[in-house]
């Protein structure tokens, strides 16, 4: 597939858009159905192999009007139904089809937060672009609407004109309130209840703000600057931040309310702990979890290799384990890095890799070979202790089982070595066990996820959680909402609170 | 951010510091470490264990050797300079109760960590044995405040430049092979000296507990970089440690993992002292 410029894509809208413009109102579906789906600019796959700079550049402001015009502003809201957050998708592109980007603006965040996030990582063709009436007409999911890029042109828009506006904030309450960790679980908590009035304080394990959105997502797919900007929001809303402080450990989960007189706290501490895969040889030197790799890297800033002081591996052949986001972060990352050769190795094929499809596409264009039905078996070293090869065997698809899925099978005798210096293991994260070990009157499932009833309430009177804490390792987008559902409980539980107090003052 | 309210070289690379940070005075305990960073953007986080605390002063001590980058900075860090990023306690504390006679080993920079654990056994009503040695009597630290703790004392250099020549574990063996033996030992050193201790104590079947310092990068068991095989097990040392049980423990691996940076590291230390010589020589 030979690379469209950027300047290609916004040649080819501008001269389309004319035509469009003239006759706006009056687009029947039939005409709507033709106007071509408009492609993501991205930086050549050559160059960007070699960066860290974002890949998806989004789409000019002609591109995302054509785009918004291919909207058959449905009655029956499919893409509604799918969204988590309930963003009434046809609403605000509508707006964008009408070049009206501050009233789009105001639609998405009437539901989210943090478009500027979710319209680069939410795996839309899983949910709102799933069973969008444009890509089932057209047989393609590839062919819905593309509502995420379009959710990115606004936000991004909002930001570059300057015009992200700080939310109104109710008189204060008197009311504290405690958030463990500040990824996107937890910013949506401490926006939400802060707007009510209360008091909110993010405490944060590590020495930089944004959890995952910063230490796991890489740059060339989520900016610094992006998380950056959201937080400046929370801090010019008056939330407050400690960063270096481990709940469970700096201070216990319930100290922080019998000490420190915080009337409510919401755990959202995250997937933690990697899983590995449990076989020969994974814990040799040049054998990572992708948390470790991605950690370096972007946190670390590891890849800026004069500028920082964390090593990280130097590889030339790698394999990565996995078929997620996460093992597309880290081959796409590996490559940046230097290696040569980057390999994902995943058991089933194409269709069952819960990665995004576009980080896919992203990923074959920058050379990344995928090896589907293989999968590792022993990681061999040499006498230094350090990976040599890896041993792989072959599956193929059997007969379908119950489901209907032809799951893989194991090809006998398949054995054979991929030669490479480096493992990274993306398979998933078991729960942090931090809070429980230090908690043990929190309720948790047998894989150490927090449970909650659907406020989002714990065991433990006033601690509220959410995210992939409870979620187990899942995306961006649902712990959005599920802080979205912690914080209105916490708002609710806070106000009854005021409430008794005045009846007892009286 | 947290304060330098107290420095002291110990011997030619080891200096001890005492930093002001009072909900982590207030909450540790013996066993215990911290992570820090001398720079938030580009600084590496190294963890380091708490050697004592003050809750008054608000104050935890730490004790370390100068062995690259991160811990010569630190070591050119002065009492009001503030060290950036310090978070902690990290790992879980020592398990402290009466065991009768507990043989505390502590090798070079390993005596920091061991100091609170025998001072915790000791008021906990155990007889405490104490060994430490060094290479020769220049690298050897907290002698006298582990002889107050101690109920005998036992003191080895290599090369017999102090107390008695030899290594840690010909002292170890004879107590192994006192009767009653000893009811437990906690050695904690370089990996090398906790292998051979373990390798030591096996025979006698005592119990032997180790502390592991393994490379870390979050220190709350996120990453797994900390990882070492303990029986037939995976443990991550943040979480599951950094106490073992030394008779399973995977030291070879543990070392090799150790290794894992040590060409970039030395490279990286080399460029910043050359670096260091010229903006000195640029100053004079």
């Amino acid at each position: 597939m030979s690379h469209i410029t950027p300047e290609q894509l916004s040649e080819e809208a501008k001269k389309l858009i004319v035509d469009y413009l003239s006759k706006i109102d009056e687009l029947k579906t039939k005409d709507r159905m033709k106007i071509p789906a408009q492609e993501m600019p991205a930086q050549d796959p050559e160059v960007r192999s070699h960066n860290l700079d974002e890949v998806a550049l989004g789409y000019t402001i002609e591109q995302a009007r054509i785009e918004a015009m291919r909207c058959l502003q449905c009655v029956k809201k499919n893409c509604v139904e799918d969204c988590p957050v309930k963003i009434d998708i046809p609403r605000f592109i509508d707006h964008i089809a009408h070049g009206d980007m501050d009233n789009a603006a105001g639609v998405i965040k009437e539901a989210s937060l943090l478009p500027a996030i979710c319209g680069r990582v939410c795996p839309q063709e899983t949910q709102c672009q799933s069973n969008c009436t444009v890509g089932k007409a057209l047989k393609d999911v590839d062919k819905s609407v593309a509502i995420g890029r379009l959710e990115r042109f606004v936000a991004d828009w909002e930001r570059a004109t300057g015009k992200i506006s700080i939310p109104e904030i109710k008189p204060a309450t008197g009311k504290k309130v405690a958030v463990v960790g500040s990824g996107p679980a937890g910013l949506v908590v401490a926006a939400d209840c802060r707007r009510e009035g209360h008091h909110v304080t993010i405490f944060e394990a590590f020495h930089k703000l944004g959890g995952v959105l910063r230490y796991g997502i890489p740059e060339f797919r989520l900016p610094n600057d992006i998380i950056d900007k959201e937080i400046e929001v929370l801090k010019a809303m008056g939330v407050e931040f400690q960063t270096n402080f481990v709940v469970g450990r700096t201070r216990k989960l319930t100290d922080l309310m019998d000490k420190d007189g915080y009337n409510a706290v919401f755990v959202g501490t995250g997937a933690g702990l990697p899983m590995f895969m449990g076989i020969e040889g994974e814990n040799l030197v040049g054998v990572f979890a992708a948390n470790e790799y991605l950690t370096r890297a972007n946190l670390m800033r590891a890849f800026e290799k004069d500028k920082a002081d964390t090593p990280i591996y130097p590889s030339k052949k790698v394999a990565v384990l996995g078929g997620g986001n996460v093992a597309m972060d880290s081959a796409r990352m590996a490559k940046r890095l230097g290696a040569e050769k980057v390999y994902v190795v995943y058991r089933r094929t194409e269709v069952e890799m819960p990665a995004r499809k576009e980080e896919v596409a992203h990923a074959k264009e920058e050379g990344i070979e995928f090896l589907f039905l293989q999968n590792a078996k022993r990681v061999i070293g040499n006498e230094k202790g350090r990976v040599k090869e890896l041993e792989c065997v072959r599956y193929e698809l059997g007969e379908p089982d119950s489901s209907g899925r032809r799951r893989p099978v194991l090809i006998p005798n398949s054995e054979f070595i991929l030669d490479v210096d480096t493992v990274i293991v993306a398979i998933g994260n078991g729960s942090n066990p931090l809070i429980s070990q230090t908690t043990p009157q929190l309720n948790v499932n047998k894989w150490g996820n927090i449970l909650v009833d659907e406020t989002q309430k714990t065991s433990v009177d006033r601690i509220f959680a959410g995210g992939d804490i409870v979620l187990g390792a899942a995306t961006v987008i649902l712990a959005m909402g599920e802080g979205r559902r912690a914080a209105a409980s916490i708002n609710k539980m806070l106000a009854d609170d005021i409430e008794k107090e005045k009846i007892k003052a009286n | 951010m947290s304060k330098i309210l107290f420095k002291k070289q110990l011997s030619n690379d080891v200096y001890m510091m005492r930093l002001h940070a009072p909900l982590i005075a207030e909450e540790r305990a013996a066993g215990q470490f911290i992570i820090l960073q001398i720079n938030e953007d580009y600084g590496e986080r190294i963890p380091l264990t708490i050697a004592d605390a003050d809750t008054k002063e608000g104050s935890i001590t730490i004790i370390f050797q100068v062995v690259g980058k991160t811990t010569l900075q630190l070591s050119e860090k002065n009492v009001g300079d503030e060290i950036p990023a310090l978070v902690g306690p990290l790992g879980k504390p020592t398990h402290i109760e009466n065991f009768g006679t507990v043989v505390c080993v502590g090798g070079g920079i390993g005596v920091a960590p061991l100091h609170p654990i025998a001072q915790a056994l000791k008021k906990a009503g155990n007889h405490v044995i104490t060994i430490i040695g060094a290479r020769n009597k220049e690298l050897i630290i907290l002698e006298e405040e582990m002889k107050a703790i101690a109920d005998e004392f036992i003191l080895c250099t290599d090369d017999g430049s102090y107390g008695r020549k030899g290594l840690v574990t010909e002292p170890l063996k004879e107590i192994c092979e006192r009767s009653p033996k000893p009811n437990m030992v906690i050695a904690i050193g370089p990996p090398i000296m906790m292998k051979f201790c373990s390798l030591t104590t096996k025979p006698y079947e005592v119990f032997t507990q180790v502390s592991l310092n393994t490379i870390m990068v979050d220190g709350t068991g996120m990453c797994g970089g900390c990882r070492v095989n303990v029986g037939n097990e995976v443990k991550f040392v943040c979480v599951d440690g950094p106490e073992f049980d030394g008779h399973k423990v995977d030291f070879d691996n543990m070392m090799s993992r150790l290794n894992s940076y040590k060409e970039l590291e030395r490279e990286a230390h080399s460029c910043f002292l050359e670096q260091e010589i010229k903006n000195k020589e640029a100053l004079q």
